[in-house]
């Protein structure tokens, strides 16, 4: 196992620039998600970490070395494609111990390596079966099957869940978290589905047009979001805008949104005047008639335990999550209120989040 | 019984069914007469090939089998009769008609020639169509679209239409009536279909088959030759048939070029109308052995050649 260590990647192909001077470290164990839109550079990013694609420009580490313009075999990885890629020529038993044989191991050992992987995954029943008859579950536990048998030093995989049932994929959310724990092999794992990203990730990188928008944890990405994109991208339904303008100043802990005050985390730098936005989660408006902040009921959605209440407000719809015993009926006129320390603000032309008393919490947490 | 008889969007009415069969069997049936014809003459005796009206039923014989194999010489009953008894059957027959076998005929040299430039031929066009179609198919080819173009119209027209300057360089090269001639010549007309056909199926292959392998410790070739041949021999063996049908029946190019030890059976066959009288059955033996190749190879990748025919349209 080893870190991997991204310096300035980047790529084009041709004028079109796919990876834009990409910078990250996974550590060492680590599951990173690499998460975003299709077409935003994600996949090249993962097959030039692979040695499928060269980059036009920066450095790859794998474990402290340099394997920039290394071939692919030479590096050492496992790759788990979307589409499996098991080859339909083989039995399961030759699928997975194929990239053994590439090793020249004695037929011995790779049988017993094969068996235990095998074990290691529960398919040791379907060893002798043919790849084209298995389930999708299945084709995927052989697919990392073949990845893990040969110890490489780190995991990479495309999307190996888009192709799965919702049953299936799941499950298997839950048994890739899982066999990482047990293995704790380096993995970068690539998705444009943000609940496998949340739920399984250690950190995760959400990318937008060949950029990194933000790397963190889960935990940071949704609840500090770092550009209005990240804040868009994460969260179901994701986050809401309100517009306000003006600049901001260092301390400011209030601003005016279509002539209502809001609290807001205490303001850590200065903006000059243009175009703000004020994000919030639908799980932090709550109703409330003394609020001035006001909307109109346009619709709501069940959920079982909660709703989601979609209000016209003079700045377009925001949706709001609450209890789902609230009764409420469309056009009926309701006040908000929002919980003021976790609100973000953002600057509307660049998208980037203003510094504000959560950051900065938040950075105290993670050295105190 | 409402269910059997329910209007159907996907399966055909049994009238379409009735019909359709009829025009297939129809059809069939007039494109086997002519094989079932050559065949039945080879096994006639020469009086009973050229009878009028023609014989359906009669007794079979091998003589066109005897005459195709043998040259013979016609000479005097006093002569034959103090040779030693005959030898075999076909030495018995061929007395009877006051002629004594002199040797071998030159049929089994010829269609052992085009069993070498048929097959030779097709291993070629196959061998280098497959590493070019996957070259186009998963490299960046600097002009790949004009190469492709320009590869296939080397088939725009008809191959003969170059025979004369073809001729000239081959007698300059010293090419004339040698199977390398015949291989190379062959090859340079299949290999463009070849290419074409086999990219069509390498397109189809994921290329992260390949991928996967050389991530998983294997260079591109081995990578090739582990996972892309073995998904791409239904196209491989599709392509071989159309190569090998191309080069087993050309006649042009194997009259104008070959002659003596390079010669191919198919402007051999004729030659034989010429040798004592016009033998009907040795030339109909001669084609029945000449189509049993193409039949049993085309038998053999008959599953393939009906995928292949899609155009690597449909893939398990």
């Amino acid at each position: 196992m080893a870190e991997i260590r991204v310096q300035n990647l980047r790529k084009a192909f041709g004028a079109f620039v796919a990876v834009q001077d990409s910078n990250f470290v996974v550590e060492d164990g680590e599951f990173f998600v690499m998460l975003g839109p299709s077409g935003c550079g994600k996949t090249t990013t993962l097959r030039m970490i692979a040695g499928l694609e060269l980059p036009t420009g920066g450095k790859i580490l794998l474990g402290g070395e340099d394997v920039t313009m290394r071939r692919a075999r030479e590096r050492d990885i496992a790759f788990v494609f979307q589409l499996f890629a098991l080859y339909p020529h083989m039995n399961v038993r030759k699928n997975i111990g194929f990239p053994l044989l590439a090793q020249g191991m004695p037929a011995a050992e790779i049988r017993s390596r094969v068996e235990e992987t095998a074990k290691l995954l529960r398919i040791d029943h379907l060893l002798e079966k043919s790849v084209s008859g298995l389930a999708g579950g299945d084709r995927q536990r052989v697919a990392l099957g073949r990845a893990i048998v040969r110890r490489p030093k780190c995991f990479l995989m495309d999307e190996p869940l888009g192709t799965l049932d919702t049953e299936f994929r799941d499950l298997m959310v839950h048994e890739l978290r899982e066999l990482h724990n047990r293995i704790h092999a380096t993995t970068v794992y690539v998705t444009h589905d943000q609940m496998e990203a949340m739920s399984m990730a250690d950190k995760i990188a959400v990318m937008n047009h060949g950029v990194i928008e933000q790397f963190g944890t889960p935990r940071e990405i949704y609840d500090r979001p770092a550009t209005m994109f990240v804040a868009d991208f994460i969260g179901s339904p994701p986050m809401n805008f309100l517009k306000f303008g003006g600049g901001l100043a260092k301390g400011v802990k209030e601003i005016v949104v279509q002539g209502a005050k809001v609290a807001v985390p205490e303001v850590r730098e200065d903006v000059a005047p243009a175009d703000m936005a004020l994000g919030i989660r639908p799980e932090h408006i709550r109703f409330d008639d003394g609020s001035k902040l006001r909307g109109a009921i346009y619709g709501t959605e069940y959920l079982g335990t909660t709703q989601i209440v979609a209000v016209e407000t003079a700045d377009g719809i925001i949706k709001a999550r609450v209890p789902a015993g609230i009764h409420l009926s469309p056009g009926e006129q309701v006040g908000l209120t929002l919980s003021s320390a976790r609100l973000s603000l953002f600057e509307k032309g660049s998208g980037r989040a203003v510094r504000t008393a959560i950051h900065d919490q938040a950075a105290e947490a993670r050295h105190g | 019984m409402s269910l059997t008889t329910a209007h159907s969007v996907v399966a055909p009415s049994s009238n379409a069914k009735l019909i359709a069969g009829t025009i297939i069997i129809a059809y069939a049936l007039i494109s086997i007469v002519p094989l079932l014809w050559i065949f039945a003459t080879s096994f006639k005796t020469p009086p009973d090939s050229i009878a009028y009206p023609p014989k359906i039923v009669f007794q079979p014989s091998i003589e066109g089998y005897c005459n195709l194999f043998t040259t013979r010489t016609r000479q005097t009953p006093e002569y034959i009769n103090s040779l030693g008894p005959a030898t075999g059957f076909c030495d018995e027959t061929v007395r009877k008609r006051n002629m004594v076998i002199a040797g071998p005929s030159n049929f089994l040299p010829r269609f052992v020639n085009s069993l070498i430039i048929a097959f030779g031929s097709t291993f070629c066009a196959v061998f280098l169509g497959t590493l070019s179609a996957y070259g186009f198919s998963r490299f960046k080819v600097p002009l790949a679209d004009d190469l492709l173009f320009f590869i296939l119209s080397t088939r725009f027209m008809p191959p003969i239409a170059v025979a004369i300057p073809i001729y000239l360089m081959y007698r300059e090269l010293g090419l004339s009536d040698t199977a390398l001639g015949m291989i190379l010549l062959y090859t340079a007309v299949n290999v463009s279909l070849a290419v074409w056909l086999l990219k069509g199926f390498i397109d189809e292959i994921p290329r992260e088959y390949e991928e996967a392998a050389m991530i998983d410790g294997y260079t591109r070739l081995q990578a090739f030759w582990r996972t892309v041949l073995p998904q791409a021999t239904t196209g491989i063996a599709a392509t071989a048939i159309f190569c090998l049908i191309f080069a087993w029946n050309e006649y042009a190019f194997a009259a104008l070029l070959t002659s003596g030890t390079a010669q191919t059976a198919p402007p051999f066959i004729p030659t034989i109308i010429g040798e004592g009288g016009q033998d009907w059955p040795a030339v109909a033996a001669g084609t029945t052995i000449f189509l049993v190749p193409i039949l049993v190879f085309t038998i053999l990748l008959r599953k393939q050649l009906l995928r292949g025919i899609t155009f690597g349209a449909v893939r398990k």
